[in-house]
Order: structure tokens, then C-alpha cells, then sequence
């Protein structure tokens, strides 16, 4: 019977290409994902989950905007600014865009020079992710502020279907929730490797375990999907 | 039948990760409370989850009090039946099943099966425990609000699930059911995703996949589906929250509510639905998965034989999964969709069978000719198949549109379900914890209290829903406290119901007996020793019994075969353990 051979697999060997590669690997021992640490297959594997909640919120979305019968409010009027003299479209949600994309960088920069261990410049990138993030918090709160202050409420607005108001709230404030806890754990990881706590195996205040300096490279795997979830609420809520 | 197997473990390949820093614990509460043990997790999930499934148990007794005697206690107001019936419902399903299943077996089987010290993560893992312990407590506390917990039936409905004339709505009870979901939810994710990186990440030397036992593939293949499906639960949980705390119309159409028009307006109820069951469905495998799991590994150890068809029983276990996630508006076919959309539901629905039968055929060839030892845990689990398919056959009604449209919301759907997701999983966990009882605290169930729990059990779940199909057929509607003179309902109806009730308290009383026996073979069963099934899996080879801190000894085992050697021709026993090179030279099918 095939199922008690011993699976012979040389790890010091060259692994072959494409869908072999694959194969060898799910038939294999101990690991599947050949070269995942633990703590980072985990963030894939959240990140998979969280994908699904992200889905069930913009489908939802989609679904209360396709059957409303009552007009929905027009996103580039309802999202313009007044500045200088006259409205322009999509102006603030623009520059929060920039702003987040470019966090993105930072954070790309940041894991890269965490791989070289350069402590001062990983810490630097890291806060300065920290800082894009938070400002894009920032904006946000402005954004809420001024559809608050025009009348728009999980349960009407000024314009058009409620749905507008709950669903925006909603996505909105679960998206930037993802944010604010991103830009939390940032700042605690920055601290650990400016103190170089990765390296003197300092013990977590509530795991009691040892850290690593990967913890740089698993939040920037959260930070990038944040970010990309931004570019789909973008593209469905206010360019639709 | 293949080469000769080779010795030496020159084969088996070094290990590619170093050993785990274990967390070990310094005072009491860190070992036996606050603990990130995975075992001492496991029971603590499973105590939590037999405590609150213990409520669901009374509230079954008190629907059934109500729907075979009417009228005779007062304190069952209709009100209060639809709250027993709600609680009833989601405690099972999502309390007792999913947390006993996942978080209990899982937590308890996983590492040990795959030849891990823990779970990847064990301080997340802990977590996992205590949000859910949070989530049943504010599930408990919607029992002491105002207006008690909500009567909106287990799937919450909108938007009868958030007016106020529904049982327990004009008082916060489906706020706190709502918010013990979203809790539910995330202590789980923080569970499985230990469960799943586990099983692929932190398998030992020599454990592929295709060498796990069908337990862990049954888990396994259940978490990633809870991860999967939970979402969308959430996400119908937070908007109904929304709903009903802030005001906003998400599942909420304009409606005249006491009278008076509601303030919501453009909702979807049926949104909410294709939410609910997208979770829903995959649920009822979430359950059903680590069931045939586990079953499949107690046919084999107590038939004395391998499994029949071992990767078509992997190879079904995943494409139930699969399919699970396209079958879910199999719920809705009254609900007002598109007739094509029944019909393709219909459809996946029914492929479905074709999985599950190769499972059952796979377990039936099994047991042909095999040495087959009445234990209690082959009892249960000769019972779980019989109920299984009995359930399944009832599911083929169900499925198709035009049968399942006047059966739809009669009792012979609450027998459906009962049979197939309540009885059969049931049956499993019974039959898993006089299996695997002796390895957790080193001493056997007490034999005689387990047949008399086994007996009773069995034929008196058939006592109550065997009669409760014919009840359905006859036209009576489930979630009807009472029937009174309906004119079509005849008289053998209210003399079935008189009896259903009498088996339902008789099982439940047996069950009693098996919460008895759990505690007095703590001190008193007969002493188990490390393996006394002669399993072949890793978790009966362990350094003792219980097993230690980290599971095995200095070094963690090494696999050199599959989990099902069983009766090996030419071998000295009748079972060779995973981790045995056995016997090296002298061919054959080793």
C-alpha cells in the first residue's frame, strides 16, 4: 500500500518548478508552505478570512444600492470639497488615498532594512508608516465631521437612499478600525526593534515569549491588505 | 501493494523547524486556569460547552412539556416557548457542537495527532478560550435582561427578529444574542487559525498529509470552512445590530410595527437570509466534518481494520467542504427567489450526496468482515451511521424544490435536522469521549453506565424522531407552542406528541447518567493505561497518560505510516503504531 512507503523528500535538494514544485510540497512532511514560518501563514490565513468579511460587507453594499428605488446620492458631489473658490470632486478622498498608498512604501522600505537589521532605519520607516496611517485617520474623522454636520446619518441623509449613510458609516468605520489597530501594533513593533528587543530576546509584557525580528514582516502583511481593501471600497464607494 | 518498506529512519527527512518554546507554566492559575496548554484548553472548551449545552437540554425539556401536555404549566406562556426554542437552537448548533467539535476535540486532538508539542500559538489559543467563554456568558446574562432573551427563533429572521412584539424584543435580548455572536466569532477565529496553521505548519517527521488520521482531516477541513463562513455571519450580526441599535435599514423594509409606521425604510429581509445561510449551510458541516472524522477513526480502531478507501475519504471530506458554499439558498426556497435559483440549488445540493454516500459506503466496507468489537464507542458510532443516513435520506425531500415547498416549515423538517445535524453529530461526540475519555484522565468510563446511556439514548432519539417525520407529513407546522382544535390535525397527532415528550425526557435523563459518569470515573473507572484500544494513532503513544506538558518526551515522534495498520498480515499484534519502523525486512504490506 502507497500509504506506508516512507515519503522520501531530499530538503537539500533543489526543489522542482511549478505545479511539481507544489505537488512535492503538499505530499511532504511538516510543513506545506516550505519556508512560511508559522506566524506569517497565520496572517495569510487570517488575511484570507478577513478578505470574506471585507466581501460580505461590499456585496452587501452593492446589494442595498442595486435595489434601493429611491436615487442614491451622486459620490462626486457628496464627496467634493469646497476649496478655492470652487467644488472639486473627490479631492479629500484623493489625498487619503495618496497618503495610504504611500504608507504602503514605507512600510515596503520598512521590512526591507528590517532583513539588513538596520534597527534606526526600520524604526524610522516604521513610525513614519504609523504616521501616514494615523493621518489618514485623521482625514477620515474630517470626512465623517463633514457629512455629520450636512445631515447624514445611519438612518438618512439630505439626498437620497439611507442606505447611503449606514453602509458609508459602516465599511468606512470598519475600514479605519483596520487601520487605527494596524497603526497600534506598528508603533509597538517599531518600539521593540528600536530598543533591539529582537535581539537581546527580550520576553513580550503578556506572551512571555521571545519576539522576532519577522513581526516587522508580518504587519506590513496586514498593512499592504489594508491597503488594498482601501483601493476596493475606493473604486466601489466613491468612483462608482 | 508496493516495495518493500526500508528501515532506518535515514529516510525520514530532519526536520525543518526547531523545537517550539514552550511556555511553561509557575503557579496554579497559569497551569490549570489561565493556561495555554492546549489540552487543558480542550477540556476547558468542552466543560464550557457541555455546562451551557446542559440549558439547551432543559429547554428542549420544556418545549417538549409545553407541545405534548398544552396548556397544563402555566409558566410556558408562547412567549417563553420561542425563547426556549431560540436558545434551544443556537446553544446546540453554535455553543455546544461547534465550540465541543472545533475547540474541544481540536484542541485536544490536533497536536497530539500530528506529533506537535502544542498549538503554533498557544497564548493566542488561550484567547480563543476566554473570548468564548465571554461570548456564553453574555449568551447567559440575555436569560436575566429585561424581557429575557430574544424569541426570534435560531435564525433571527428580520425583521421580525427586531420589532418589538417578537418574544424578549422590547428588551435588549437580541442585542446580547447578536453581541455573543460577534464574540463567538472572534474568539473562534483566534482558535482556528491556531488549528489550521497546526495541521499544515507543525506536523512532525514523517507525518504528510495523506498520513494524518481522518479526525484531523475532518477538523481541519471544518476550521478552514469556519473561517470561511463565519464572515459572513458577522457581517449579518454587525448590520443587525446596526439595525436595531442606531436605527439604520439594512435588513429592514418600511413596515407598520404596534400600529404605527416604523422609522426603517428600504431594507432587505432577504438579504439577510442569503447572509445568514451562507454561513448557515457550511455550518451544518462545520458540525457534520469532524464527525465523520472521528467516526471513521473509531470504525477502524474497534473493527480492527484499515479504513476502507482512505484517500477517497479525504478526497470527499474536502469536496463536502467545497461544495457546502454553494448550496445555502437550498434554505430559501420559500423565501421568494428565482425559480432558477432553486433549481440550481437543487442541484449542488444534491451532488452533495454523492461525497457523503462514497463516505458511507467507505465506512460500511470497513466494518465488512472486520473484527468488530461492540465497545460503547463502536456502539455510538454504528448508531451515528444508521442515524446518518436516515437523516440524509429525509435531506433528498428536503432538497428538491417541489418537495420541500410543503414540507417547508412543517415538523418533518425539525425531524430532518434533529436526525441529521442534531442526533448524528451527538452520537460522535458520545462515542469520542468514551474513546478518547481514558487517554485525558487515565481511567475508563464505567462500562455499564455507558451501555445503559448508550441504549437509551439511541433508541429513544428513534422513539422521539421517528413519530415527529409523520407529524411533519401530516401538515403540523414546527415553532407552534400549541396546536389547539385545529380541524385537519388528527387525534393521533396529540398521542404522538404525549409520547415524543415522554422519550425526550427519558433520553434526557440518560444523559444525566452520563454527566454522572464522567465525573465518578475521575477517581473511579478502571485504570486505562497509555493505549487501551491498541490505537495506532500518535496520541495513544505518548510518555504517559495524560499526557505531559508538550505531549510527547525529549524527542517528538517519528511517522513512518499511515494511521490505519490494523490486522497487518505477518505483524507480531494486530495494530502497528505510526510511529513503529516495524517490522523492516519482512515485506509484505507492511
Amino acid at each position: 500500500m502507497a500509504e506506508t512507503t516512507l515519503g522520501h523528500v531530499d530538503h537539500t535538494a533543489p526543489r522542482p518548478p511549478g505545479l511539481r514544485g507544489f505537488i512535492a510540497d503538499w505530499s511532504s512532511d511538516q510543513r506545506a508552505f516550505k519556508g512560511v514560518s508559522w506566524g506569517k501563514a497565520m496572517m495569510w490565513i487570517f488575511l484570507l478570512s478577513d478578505t470574506f468579511i471585507f466581501g460580505c460587507f461590499l456585496l452587501s453594499y452593492m446589494t442595498a444600492r442595486m435595489s434601493t428605488v429611491v436615487p442614491w446620492p451622486n459620490p462626486s458631489e457628496v464627496f467634493a470639497l469646497h476649496l478655492f473658490g470652487q467644488n472639486i470632486p473627490l479631492i479629500l478622498i484623493a489625498i487619503m488615498t495618496f497618503v495610504l498608498i504611500s504608507s504602503s512604501g514605507t512600510m515596503a522600505m520598512a521590512v526591507n532594512f528590517g532583513y539588513r537589521r538596520d534597527r534606526r532605519k526600520t524604526a524610522i520607516l516604521m513610525l513614519l508608516t504609523a504616521a501616514l496611517g494615523a493621518t489618514f485617520v485623521g482625514m477620515q474623522a474630517f470626512e465623517w465631521t463633514k457629512l455629520i454636520s450636512e445631515g447624514v446619518r445611519p438612518w438618512e441623509n439630505p439626498w437620497g437612499a439611507a442606505q447611503f449613510g449606514s453602509t458609508f458609516f459602516m465599511i468606512t468605520g470598519f475600514h479605519g478600525t483596520h487601520v487605527t489597530i494596524g497603526v497600534i501594533f506598528l508603533l509597538i513593533v517599531a518600539r521593540k526593534v528600536w530598543r533591539g528587543d529582537y535581539e537581546t530576546g527580550e520576553r513580550g509584557f503578556f506572551t512571555s515569549r521571545r519576539g522576532q525580528y519577522e513581526s516587522v514582516e508580518i504587519m506590513g502583511l496586514y498593512w499592504h491588505f489594508v491597503d488594498l481593501v482601501w483601493v476596493f471600497i475606493f473604486a466601489f464607494f466613491y468612483l462608482w | 501493494m508496493v516495495d518493500v518498506t526500508p528501515h532506518g529512519a535515514d529516510l525520514i527527512p530532519p526536520a525543518e523547524v526547531g523545537e517550539m518554546e514552550l511556555y511553561h507554566p509557575h503557579s496554579w492559575w497559569t497551569k490549570y486556569v489561565f493556561s495555554q496548554d492546549a489540552k487543558v484548553i480542550a477540556i476547558q472548551y468542552s466543560g464550557t460547552a457541555l455546562a451551557i449545552g446542559l440549558v439547551a437540554l432543559v429547554l428542549s425539556w420544556l418545549m417538549r412539556l409545553q407541545l405534548g401536555f398544552p396548556g397544563t404549566f402555566d409558566f410556558i406562556t408562547p412567549e417563553a416557548y420561542y425563547q426556549f426554542m431560540t436558545m434551544h437552537g443556537m446553544i446546540m448548533v453554535i455553543y455546544l457542537l461547534t465550540a465541543l467539535f472545533l475547540g474541544g476535540f481540536g484542541n485536544y486532538l490536533i497536536p497530539l495527532m500530528v506529533g506537535a508539542r502544542d498549538m503554533v500559538f498557544p497564548y493566542v489559543n488561550m484567547l480563543s478560550y476566554w473570548i468564548y467563554l465571554l461570548a456564553v456568558l453574555v449568551l447567559v446574562a440575555s436569560f436575566f435582561a429585561p424581557g429575557g432573551p430574544t424569541g426570534a427563533g435560531w435564525t433571527l429572521y428580520p425583521p421580525q427578529a427586531i420589532l418589538s412584539g417578537t418574544p424578549g424584543g422590547t428588551g435588549p435580548g437580541i442585542i446580547l444574542m447578536l453581541v455573543s455572536l460577534i464574540l463567538f466569532i472572534i474568539g473562534f477565529t483566534m482558535g482556528g487559525l491556531n488549528y489550521v496553521v497546526t495541521v499544515l505548519q507543525g506536523r512532525t517527521r514523517g507525518m504528510t498529509l495523506m498520513r494524518l488520521p481522518l479526525t484531523v482531516w475532518g477538523i481541519f477541513t471544518a476550521t478552514v470552512m469556519a473561517l470561511l463562513a463565519f464572515p459572513a455571519l458577522f457581517v449579518a450580526c454587525v448590520m443587525m445590530l446596526f439595525d436595531r441599535a442606531i436605527g439604520s435599514s439594512f435588513f429592514m423594509p418600511a413596515i407598520v410595527e404596534m400600529g404605527e409606521q416604523s422609522p426603517h425604510n428600504g431594507g432587505s429581509p432577504i438579504m439577510f437570509q442569503h447572509l445568514f445561510w451562507f454561513f448557515g449551510h457550511p455550518e451544518v458541516y462545520i458540525v457534520a466534518l469532524p464527525a465523520f472524522g472521528i467516526v471513521s477513526d473509531l470504525i477502524s480502531t474497534h473493527a480492527r481494520k484499515n479504513i476502507f478507501g482512505y484517500r477517497m475519504m479525504v478526497w470527499a471530506i474536502v469536496g463536502i467542504g467545497a461544495l457546502s458554499f454553494v448550496v445555502w439558498a437550498h434554505h430559501m426556497y420559500v423565501s421568494g427567489m428565482h425559480p432558477y435559483f432553486g433549481f440550481f440549488f437543487a442541484t449542488t445540493t444534491l451532488i452533495i450526496a454523492v461525497p457523503t454516500a462514497i463516505k458511507v459506503y467507505n465506512w460500511v466496507l470497513t466494518l465488512w468482515r472486520g473484527d468488530i468489537h461492540l465497545t460503547i464507542p463502536m456502539l455510538f458510532a454504528l448508531a451515528f451511521i444508521v442515524t446518518f443516513v436516515n437523516g440524509g435520506l429525509t435531506g433528498l425531500f428536503l432538497g428538491n424544490v417541489v418537495v420541500d415547498v410543503p414540507l417547508s416549515d412543517t415538523m418533518f423538517v425539525v425531524a430532518h435536522f434533529h436526525m441529521v445535524m442534531g442526533v448524528a453529530p451527538i452520537m460522535v461526540v458520545f462515542g469520542a469521549v468514551y474513546h478518547w475519555y481514558p487517554k485525558m484522565t487515565g481511567r475508563m468510563l464505567n462500562e455499564w453506565m455507558g451501555r445503559f446511556h448508550f441504549w437509551v439514548t439511541f433508541i429513544g432519539a428513534y422513539l422521539i424522531f421517528f413519530p415527529m417525520h409523520y407529524v411533519g407529513l401530516v401538515g403540523v407546522p414546527r415553532r407552534y407552542p400549541e396546536l389547539g382544535d385545529t380541524a385537519f390535525i388528527p387525534p393521533s397527532v396529540h398521542t404522538l406528541n404525549e409520547f415524543i415528550t415522554v422519550a425526550a425526557l427519558t433520553v434526557g435523563f440518560a444523559q444525566l447518567v452520563f454527566l454522572f459518569n464522567l465525573f465518578w470515573s475521575i477517581r473511579h473507572g478502571k485504570e486505562a493505561g497509555d493505549n487501551p484500544w491498541r490505537a495506532t494513532t500518535l496520541e495513544w503513544q505518548t510518555a504517559g497518560t495524560p499526557p505531559p506538558h508538550g505531549n510527547f518526551g525529549k524527542e517528538l515522534p517519528v511517522v513512518y505510516r499511515w494511521a490505519y495498520d490494523y490486522s497487518v498480515p505477518g505483524a507480531a499484534e494486530d495494530f502497528i503504531a505510526q510511529n513503529d519502523p516495524g517490522p523492516a525486512t519482512q515485506g509484505g504490506p507492511a
